[in-house]
């Protein structure tokens, strides 16, 4: 870990104001990633902003019927929230099904939108890593990418976003609401994070200097339908192999509108609106479940040890919907 | 059996106290004013030179004292027979910065200390090195040849083959052969290697050091720096896990010497998550294991073949493949071993070495067999019971697996096993029950402990022993308050100190046996004495009385036919005006008597698994083990012992494996997020049976121990019962989901 300077910040503009100010700052809030980092020599930031102590630890209903979450309520805070629970318990069992309950008292909802990638090799300073040190090579496409993407990867990089919670927001088509040098803006969850390109050092869209607000999330919860299904190596403190996030609105057996996001095999929460298009109006049947599925794996690719997961991840899919459709028949 | 106050009884650890509240102290958690701290760099090449290491940038920040490297740290001694402690295996052992050369990746190649550890931290982050790299070799699997393994440290002795086993597998009705392989396994315990040394004015060291033995350490840092035992103290009171990784020094105990010396100043060196993956492992094997047998079950050859890995300076050996010779009756066996030299860290012990890997090669095998043959895998364990181990020639000296596999499967349920697999199906989930064997050795080293009962009713014993974890405090303070018939309040037991009576490494699951033979010898010997006294006392109603008349029990001497005739211990001493006793000695195993037995454990283990059809993920609901380990001393902290070996086997099973890239020859998982042992909620309902053997040939106490029989077997029933659940068999561990799609 190097030497480095620490402020922190009352006002979301002061906040800006100083990472702007330095070479290499980085924010930090519950620290659980940031700091691992650090002592891996991964990221060196010159300077450090505590951004605790923000003023964004409300939940809240928006007029339009949805609830927006504070970029720094806990990852528990929002889980056990009584709203959340009620409206958008997709989100509350993605939420849980992450990390340990130590780590989710810690980490905010904002900080787990720009957690890093778990890829081995990113982590081990002893080996190249694209992503780390541009132009230094990928050590995972012809090493060991148990854990990797199989979808949207590039000869640059096949790193995974290892979020749980993001696959539920892209479900549930969250907004990501950010402050920056150039004043407020939104991005679509599915506009926030990328795929990694030639430029895997950016896991997402954001500009220098830009700070996560709120995440808000539409009035649509899904609370009726719905399934987060992580596949993992042990029953807790794992990173998915592959999750997959579904949400259903049924009407007897047929379907209205359905929602499916992937994790665990690609850069970024894996969604295909024109996939889930195939269920509008269908029956829900594990034939038609069958239909999403390949669409949402169209053109993977397996690199050797996570090649299992182009087995695997349909047949999560249609799991996680069948126990969808079953939770409540209207 | 003579009743007994606490042997046998479920007492709760005498240190549980000080653990939870942080009373308890480790070797990285003693301070001292003005201790500087050391931080290792580690080579980010598996194989090659140091063509350059540039400290500059790290000396210049402020509150670094130095850096060592290979260019200018002292190399204090020449000779390998120097650096071999006692638990050293044939070769050269590795010689902190002492050269350029790579051997194994993560190497220690500099020592950076400074006033703090987080300078300390940063500095090393510093240090730039460039490598002439070559291209490590780390695959076991990719060539599977190697030489055959020399005769070991600690028990291997190259198997003799018995019969003809190359013949009578060609002539057996039914046979079957499979090859197993399993990758490393690092030991992980909790508590991280680390070392304080602190020097006094005088410049003598007292070294508080993470080991299973303070005398090994001791003995390696006095030879290996030219220091008499005076100089060099080493205490541990307190060992956050062991699991076989503190049975030999661990480098930062030579750097952390090395530093106090050359600087004149306490050092502290504390090794990273990461570098604990850079220390010995229980190495991958690959295992051949043929088994004939006629139609009606009898095993008529067994041949078990196994290829290991072991560093490129260091012959490391473990007993693989003997336990085939053991575990049944055949007449036709041939065992061999194999070793291969790879660019990794020598292996060491860990839990259980050698039966963890090689029995479960063996059990899976016999498993396959039952199938082929069409029989309960129970009936063809039964059938070829082993009366004799046939290996040594010998009688056991007990054996109570009959009646483990007896009450095991009763409390399990087997009867009621639908024999076909894949039979069962609650849901999505396919249900399979298995089971394995386990066994491993009943030993008793010399060791010695020293006893004093003072007047105010106080017993202080002492051995310079280790508690790692596995209860040894609490077993010794019930030994002794059980022979002398005191209150186990009034008991005090001191370890882990090279001022005390020396005991043997802490391993081998012979503490017990040994350290607690010792300490009952201890406080015969008061107990002796105090009779003699009670015999002078005016009016003593022991008068006529032979000391094998007597017994102790509740603070009072008594006769055995006649409690009421009886005096207490305490105003025995006082009215003879003794105001303490003290005894030591030292415990030999009784060879003349052991030699004539093999002396072993047994366990039966069963299981139950639910897996996914379509998914592969795998739950193990149920596990039940039981254990033929002669007389349990403490059946609370012996079932803990059990409890945690179940779950390691199901770690080996399902989860655990130090992943290398051979490309780099590097451990890639080196972090306890992604080397996976099993979390609480990835175990259910374990239960824990044991089957009391009485044995006196063992040693006087009775008790075999209990520290590795918990684990052997459990691997084996685990992939047992997942075959029995899916109809589908994996033969490389762990078995993770992907396996099973």
């Amino acid at each position: 870990m190097n030497s480095f300077t620490y402020t922190r910040a009352e006002t979301v503009d002061t906040a800006i104001g100083e990472i702007k100010a330095h070479h290499t700052a980085k924010f930090i809030a519950g620290g659980t990633n940031i700091l691992d980092l650090m002592k891996e020599n991964v990221e060196r930031p010159d300077h450090l902003v505590d951004i605790t102590r923000l003023p964004l630890k409300q939940i809240e209903t928006l007029p339009d019927g949805g609830l927006r979450l504070g970029a720094l309520v806990t990852n528990a805070d929002t889980a056990y929230h009584p709203e959340v629970q009620k409206r958008y318990p997709l989100l509350s069992k993605t939420i849980l099904a992450g990390a340990s309950a130590q780590l989710r008292n810690m980490a905010t909802d904002g900080g787990n939108l720009f957690q890093r990638t778990r890829c081995y090799y990113f982590y081990d300073t002893a080996t190249p890593c694209n992503k780390r040190e541009p132009g230094s090579g990928c050590s995972a496409i012809n090493g060991f990418n148990r854990i990797h993407a199989i979808l949207g990867t590039s000869e640059h990089c096949i790193a995974t976003h290892p979020s749980d919670m993001a696959v539920a927001l892209a479900a549930l088509e969250a907004t990501i609401r950010v402050s920056g040098p150039n004043g407020e803006r939104t991005l679509a969850m599915a506009d926030f994070h990328r795929l990694p390109g030639d430029k895997p050092q950016y896991d997402n869209n954001l500009e220098a200097g830009e700070i996560v607000t709120s995440i808000d999330l539409p009035a649509n919860g899904f609370a009726n339908n719905y399934n987060y299904l992580k596949l993992r190596d042990r029953s807790s403190y794992a990173f998915a192999l592959v999750s997959v996030a579904a949400a259903l609105e049924l009407e007897g057996d047929t379907i209205r509108e359905a929602r499916v996001a992937l994790g665990g095999v690609a850069h970024m929460p894996w969604r295909k609106p024109e996939a889930e298009a195939l269920l509008k109006g269908q029956k829900a049947t594990k034939e038609n479940f069958r239909k999403v599925a390949e669409a949402l794996l169209e053109g993977a690719k397996g690199f050797g040890a996570n090649t299992f997961k182009i087995e695997l991840a349909p047949r999560a899919i249609v799991r996680a919907l069948v126990m969808a459709t079953e939770m409540k028949k209207k | 059996m003579a009743a007994t106050t606490y042997v046998g009884k479920p007492i709760s650890r005498v240190d549980g106290r000080a653990k939870v509240t942080g009373e308890a102290k480790y070797a990285g958690e003693f301070n001292t004013a003005g201790l500087v701290y050391g931080y290792v760099v580690s080579s980010a090449i598996t194989k090659g030179k140091i063509t350059k290491i540039d400290t500059s940038q790290a000396l210049s920040i402020p509150g670094v004292l130095q850096v060592f490297t290979h260019e200018n740290a002292p190399r204090p001694a020449h000779f390998d027979r120097s650096f071999k402690d006692d638990d050293a295996v044939a070769g050269a052992p590795l010689k902190p910065l002492y050269s350029p050369e790579i051997g194994f990746s993560m190497q220690p190649i500099a020592l950076v200390v400074a006033d703090t550890f987080e300078i300390a931290r940063y500095a090393a982050s510093l240090v730039e090195v460039e490598y002439k790299a070559e291209k490590p070799e780390t695959d076991l699997t990719s060539k599977p040849k190697g030489h055959k393994a020399p005769k070991g440290k600690s028990g291997f002795t190259p198997p003799k083959d018995r019969g003809n086993a190359k013949k009578a597998f060609e002539m057996a009705d039914v046979q079957f052969e499979a090859e197993y392989v399993h990758m490393p396994e690092h030991h992980n315990a909790l508590e991280m290697f680390s070392s304080t040394v602190l020097m006094d004015e005088e410049g003598k060291l007292k070294i508080y050091d993470k080991t299973q033995s303070a005398f090994n350490s001791q003995k390696y840092i006095t030879q290996v720096f030219g220091l008499s035992k005076d100089e060099a103290r080493v205490v541990s009171p307190f060992v956050g896990g062991g699991f076989g990784s503190g049975l030999r020094p661990q480098y930062q105990l030579y750097l952390a010497v090395m530093a106090a010396l050359e600087l004149k100043r306490s050092v502290r060196v504390t090794l990273t998550r990461q570098q604990m993956f850079s220390l010995g492992h229980r190495p991958a094997t690959l295992q051949t294991v043929s088994l004939g047998a006629s139609e009606a079950g009898a095993l008529q050859a067994i041949k078990h073949e196994a290829l290991s890995e072991t560093s490129r300076g260091e012959e490391y050996t473990e007993v693989i493949v003997n336990w085939s010779g053991s575990l049944y009756q055949c007449d036709n066996v041939k065992l061999d071993y194999y070793l291969r030299n790879l660019d990794v860290s020598t292996p060491m012990d860990m839990r259980a070495p050698g039966a963890a890997t090689g029995v479960l090669a063996t059990e899976t095998a016999m498993d396959e067999l039952s199938y082929k043959l069409g029989m309960d895998p129970l009936e063809l364990r039964l059938l070829n019971y082993a009366e004799v181990n046939q290996l040594e020639g010998k009688p056991f000296s007990s054996k109570a697996l009959r009646e483990c596999y007896a009450q095991g499967a009763e409390r399990f349920g087997w009867s009621r096993r639908n024999p076909v697999p894949r039979s069962t199906r609650e849901g999505t989930k396919l249900i399979g029950w298995g089971m394995a064997t386990g066994i491993w050795d009943a030993q008793q080293k010399k060791a010695a402990a020293k006893a004093n009962l003072s007047v105010d009713g106080k017993l202080v014993v002492a051995s310079g022993t280790a508690d790692i974890g596995t209860g040894t405090y609490t077993a010794m303070s019930i030994i002794a308050a059980e022979t002398l018939g005191l209150p186990i309040e009034a008991v005090t037991f001191k370890l882990g100190d090279t001022t005390l009576p020396e005991a043997p490494l802490e391993g081998g699951s012979w503490t017990v046996s040994s350290v607690g033979t010792a300490v009952q010898e201890a406080c015969e010997a008061i107990g002796k004495k105090l009779f003699k006294l009670a015999k002078k006392l005016k009016d003593s109603p022991l008068k006529k009385a032979a000391f094998e008349d007597i017994a102790f029990a509740d603070g009072r001497i008594q006769l055995k036919g006649n409690p009421s005739a009886s005096v207490s211990i305490i105003e025995t001493m006082r009215q003879t005006g003794i105001n303490y006793i003290e005894e030591e000695t030292t415990a030999l195993p009784n060879f003349l008597k052991q030699m004539k037995y093999s002396r072993n454990t047994h366990s039966a283990v069963f299981v139950e698994v639910e897996v996914d059809e379509d998914l592969g993920q795998i739950c193990v609901r149920r596990v039940v083990s039981a254990i033929a380990g002669g007389r349990v001393i403490n059946p609370k902290t012996a079932r803990s012992q059990i409890l945690g070996g179940i779950v390691w086997g199901i770690s080996m099973a399902l989860h655990e494996e130090s992943v290398l890239d051979h490309d780099f020859g590097r451990i890639m998982n080196h972090n306890l997020s992604e080397y996976h042992v099993p979390v609480n909620a990835d175990i259910h309902d374990l239960e824990v049976i044991f089957v009391e053997e009485h044995d006196k040939i063992v040693n006087p106490l009775g008790a075999k121990g209990l520290g590795e029989i918990g684990l052997v077997g459990v691997a084996a029933a685990v992939g047992n019962a997942i075959y029995h659940a899916t109809g589908k068999r994996v033969r490389d561990f762990p078995i993770t989901l992907d396996k099973l799609l």
